[in-house]
């Protein structure tokens, strides 16, 4: 085990985990930093676009990474949605009533998945050939495919933001409110578009994920307390953030994993998380806050 | 602070709704307006939460049953009584499932059937027997449900203890008849209660017939990848990988190890979670060769393939769960005829004495001592061409088995 | 005395005669409302009072189960002597989550985050380490007897959690008739200005977690007392941290019946929707529609009363 070709195939694998573990964790950073919520529908929801891609496939035929437009869309407006329509609404602006929402929201949207499509695993099962060998490690097509994809789509993602009317306007309301407002920004409106946005990063989480995972009804609450770690480990609110502390917390987890135990190595995550929170709260690329 | 001048909800309003929520959960109704008696039956299982399905298939078995029983006339000896089924969900919690003992006693059950999860079944039945009303465990693994000495508790299926030895047995004849030609095993299990009381067992028992531990590897539910347990273990290359777990695992390490295309002796797993007809269906190239300690119906049993066509017919797989349950159901209505009535101490003493043709399932002669089945055992499968074969014990075996597997080429 | 003392006292009566008026089924969900808004408290004396929100409380609760389990099955203690030191150990894992937050200066989402993670890492550890039995979980050999702290009678139970539950009440309004409490709430309204009072907000922060820690491992060991099984799932699991949270927040975070009320609406929502899941025959096999009912209501509660429960009994001065 302390093979140095065993460790490097190590880091590979946690490279390959943390490409996805990013995508759901920018979706997070995005609505805390925006909205200033803890989102704990988040699970939830990667639940459901992964349904949606499973069905995509089952009953239409659709390869998940063809599906990647249509699922980022559809996530984008049922997001956008459920933001306007439910959660901004009945939140009265209140932060810790965003949270209580969100959190009955995950036990409904749970719970309806359960009802609708039953509890049984379900799984795709495409062939995209034979693992890629690199000495030790295998890589599964599948896994660097979506890492390919995860990192493409963060750094579109951060360009959109960067550059585009939109995305100016979403820093604006990020970092000040009240000012945003002033200056004759539709708030509300930037608020859905936010939560939105970081749902649609669900979609694509999910079209990655479905290759090589599976779904259940509540098989999307697995990620969440790694995006958690990674938001923190990043910078809440901080795209490169999430970007680096997913792939750091992958290569945590996968080294972890190796030396202590697979049980005993998910105390990496946890471990880290509170030295993050300790030492430094902002975390690696965080602004003051 | 927001300040309104009108509540939405009025105080009033609210105190009548939770007043009248809490008065209508006084006890089940009397539904239909039954004519003869009927024997209540409780059923607990976890149907809503992480492993609803599990909860739901053991439902499904266990309803089937009571109809099908009610269909033959009833309890013959309490004059056509029909069962008549409680429903309870246990949400997976332990103090659910004893608010639905609690529940369900306010309501008369006879008995009660239960819990999938051995926590929630170790918490039930103990609060079931303070009221001295028979608990019979459909699905439960851990020992530890049938080791307290509770008069009350009576559990028809194997536990691991039972499993884990037929295992060594088998696998030590494959072994044998293979020229010995596995020498060292991986076990992985998951961290509960079932994984880790099984894979203690089994290392300890492995080195008797021959084969050493290289590794015990456990793992959280869920889950997110096994790559790199599968890393390990192709760097330990043993001859053997031994699995307890639950399906989702069961079914991502499979296919990673498969498609890595790791060359082993064989996978032998107890009480493999993902071991069922849809993971052999939906992945036949994985699962082939796979073979697997677990409760499973008799295929020599006509019965057991009519009951099946059955649920088959109905949209739902013939799971363990569902036969178990049916099992169990059918071991209660007989010991209701034998007691002649739902008396609690009568019918505690005819499940006791019982001597129950579990017709579905390949076991011996029904004997209950401390509450457990001594005729208990559970089936060795694997995974052939599609479909899953019962290669042993011998005498309900459909097929021969493969071993060692062929090398990936 | 004033209305609400009358009230109160009356409330209390009517609890103590409760279960020889009603069937043991309702028995046992009044103490399983006892019990939950005795846990709640624990989580609104940090949370609801000092505002300091944290997802993590079962850490203190599995704590004191595992502490009093551990004494009892493997060291012989008996219960009652354990439970103190459960109390003690629930405490003092409260003064090492707050000591290393509040030091390190977090606040807010942050510290409710840490919590978490601390939970997290108990969990794991529990589930590796040897003297917990891990996954296997530890058993309680089944004793009934008063001198156990296990009862033949499970009324005795309930009488222990509306006891505890009294006493949470009783600490709850000690707290709003003290400076302590005072202090608390000046951190929650605005802790910079707070400390620039001279309020040391790091100490009385530390107080009230430690006070918090102990209130919920006595939880713990109740409920390994009653349900006679610890594995660490059921100790660890983020389930309890929600549940605390959700009775206290949806009853009224930093008030002194918002646990209480949070619990028992809560409570009779879930067996209410679950009792009406069993029993009405077009909905037999549709079980998650209890939950779904569940979470709609929990939404519409949120929704309506912003400042959960106890907003609907707050005296209303302000308009003319």
């Amino acid at each position: 085990m302390f093979d140095p070709a065993i460790i490097l195939a190590g880091v590979l694998n946690g490279l390959l985990a943390g490409g996805v573990y990013v995508l759901v964790a920018v979706g997070l950073t995005l609505i805390y930093g925006v909205l200033h919520i803890i989102n704990f529908a988040h699970g939830s929801l990667l639940m459901l676009a992964m349904y949606a891609v499973f069905f995509l496939w089952r009953l239409l035929g659709v390869d998940p990474y063809v599906a990647l437009p249509v699922v980022i869309a559809g996530a984008f407006v049922f997001g956008y949605l459920l933001y306007r329509g439910v959660i901004g609404r009945l939140s009265h602006g209140r932060d810790e009533n965003i949270l209580l929402i969100t959190l009955g929201l995950s036990i409904v949207i749970d719970n309806l998945a359960l009802l609708f499509f039953g509890g049984d695993t379900q799984t795709i099962d495409v062939s995209y050939g034979p693992d890629l060998q690199l000495g030790v490690a295998f890589l599964p097509v599948p896994k660097v495919v979506s890492f390919a994809a995860s990192l493409l789509i963060c750094a579109a993602l951060g360009l959109y933001m960067a550059r585009s009317d939109t995305g100016k306007a979403i820093r604006a309301v990020a970092r000040e409110r009240q000012g945003a407002r002033l200056a004759g920004i539709d708030v509300p409106n930037i608020f859905a578009i936010s939560y939105g946005i970081g749902i649609a990063c669900l979609g694509a989480a999910a079209c990655l994920l479905m290759p090589t995972y599976y779904v259940t009804p509540v098989s999307g609450h697995a990620f969440v307390l790694v995006a958690f770690t990674i938001v923190v480990l990043g910078g809440m609110g901080s795209f490169l953030g999430a970007a680096v502390g997913g792939l750091l917390i992958g290569v945590v987890e996968s080294l972890g994993g190796l030396f202590l135990g697979e049980q005993l190595g998910q105390i990496g995550i946890s471990a880290i998380f509170i030295l993050i929170l300790l030492l430094k709260p902002t975390g690696l690329f965080g602004g003051a806050r | 602070m927001a300040t309104s001048r009108k509540h939405p909800v009025s105080r009033r309003g609210f105190m009548a709704g939770t007043t009248a929520l809490a008065a209508g959960t006084l006890g089940f109704p009397a539904i239909g307006g039954a004519q003869a008696a009927t024997v209540k039956v409780g059923l607990i299982h976890p149907v809503t939460g992480f492993v609803a399905y599990n909860g739901q298939q053991g439902r499904l078995g266990a309803t089937m049953a009571i109809e099908d029983v009610n269909k033959a006339g009833g309890i013959k000896a309490m004059g056509g009584a029909r069962l008549e089924a409680l429903l309870g969900d246990s949400q997976s919690k332990v103090e659910v499932g004893v608010s639905e003992v609690e529940k369900m006693n306010g309501a008369g059950v006879a008995a009660y059937i239960g819990c999938f999860q051995s926590p929630v079944g170790i918490a039930a039945s103990q609060a079931a027997s303070k009221y001295g009303t028979p608990f019979l465990i459909d699905v439960g693994a851990s020992d530890q449900l049938v080791t307290r000495g509770l008069k009350n508790t009576f559990r028809l299926m194997p536990g691991f203890g039972v499993s884990v030895e037929q295992g060594i047995s088998s696998l030590g004849a494959l072994n044998n008849a293979a020229n010995g030609v596995a020498k060292s095993a991986v076990i992985v299990h998951e961290s509960g209660e079932f994984g880790t009381g099984t894979a203690k067992l089994l290392a300890s028992k492995l080195p008797s017939i021959g084969i050493s531990v290289k590794e015990v590897i456990g793992h959280d539910n869920p889950t997110r990848n096994f790559d790199n347990i599968a890393l390990r273990i192709r760097s330990m290359a043993p001859d053997l990988v031994m699995m307890s777990n639950y399906q989702n695992e069961y079914m991502l390490l499979a296919r990673t190890l498969h498609q890595q295309k790791v060359n082993l002796a064989g996978f032998f797993s107890i009480l493999g979670g993902g071991f069922n007809y849809k993971f052999v269906k939906e992945m036949p190239d994985v699962a082939q060769y796979m073979m697997d300690v677990n409760h499973w119906f008799n295929p020599k049993s006509a019965k057991a393939q009519a009951l099946k066509k059955r649920v088959e017919a109905g949209g739902a797989l013939f799971t363990f769960e569902v036969y178990l349950a049916y099992s169990t159901v059918m071991l209660l209505a007989q010991s209701l005829e034998h007691a002649g009535s739902a008396d609690k101490e009568k019918l505690t003493a005819a499940i006791a004495g019982s001597t129950f043709n579990a017709e579905l399932m390949p076991y011996r002669e029904t004997r209950f001592v401390n509450g457990q089945n001594q005729g208990a055992r559970p089936a060795v499968l694997q995974a052939l061409k599609g479909d899953i074969q019962v290669i042993g014990p011998e005498d309900v075996a459909s097929a021969k088995a493969v071993f060692p597997r062929p090398k990936f080429t | 005395m004033n209305r609400a003392a009358v009230l109160a006292m009356i409330a209390l009566a009517a609890a103590i005669v409760l279960p020889l008026l009603v069937p043991g089924y309702l028995v046992n969900v009044g103490m399983l409302v006892f019990f939950l808004a005795f846990i709640g408290q624990s989580w609104n004396l940090s949370g609801g009072f000092a505002g300091q929100t944290s997802f993590g409380h079962v850490v203190f609760f599995g704590t004191g189960a595992y502490t009093s389990t551990i004494l009892h099955v493997t060291y012989g203690w008996n219960p009652w002597l354990a439970w103190p030191v459960a109390m003690a150990a629930g405490g003092l894992v409260g003064w090492i989550i707050a000591f290393l937050s509040f030091r390190a200066g977090l606040r807010g989402s942050y510290f409710a985050l840490i919590t978490l993670a601390f939970a997290e890492v108990f969990r794991i550890l529990a589930n590796s380490v040897p003297f917990t039995k891990g996954g296997l979980g530890m058993l309680i050999k089944a004793e009934p007897g008063a001198a156990n702290f296990q009862f033949r009678d499970p009324v005795w139970f309930y009488y222990v959690a509306l006891a505890l539950c009294v006493v949470s009440l009783l600490i709850a309004w000690r707290l709003t008739q003290s400076r302590f409490g005072a202090r608390l709430v000046a951190i929650r309204e605005n802790e910079d200005a707070a400390r620039a009072l001279g309020i040391d907000v790091f100490a009385e922060k530390v107080k009230v977690l430690v006070l918090s820690g102990a209130m919920a491992a006595a939880g713990g060991t109740f409920y390994a007392q009653k349900y006679l099984y610890v594995d660490p799932n059921i100790a660890f699991g983020v389930d309890k941290s929600v549940e605390m949270l959700l009775v206290a927040m949806v009853g009224g975070a930093g008030t002194i019946f918002g646990p209480l009320m949070g619990a028992a609406t809560l409570t009779a929502i879930n067996e209410g929707t679950r009792w009406l899941a069993s029993v009405v025959p077009a909905l037999k096999n549709v079980q998650p529609l209890s939950l779904i009912v569940y979470g709609a209501m929990l939404i519409l509660i949120v929704g309506r009363l912003p400042d959960g429960l106890a907003s609907l009994f707050a005296r209303r001065r302000r308009h003319a």
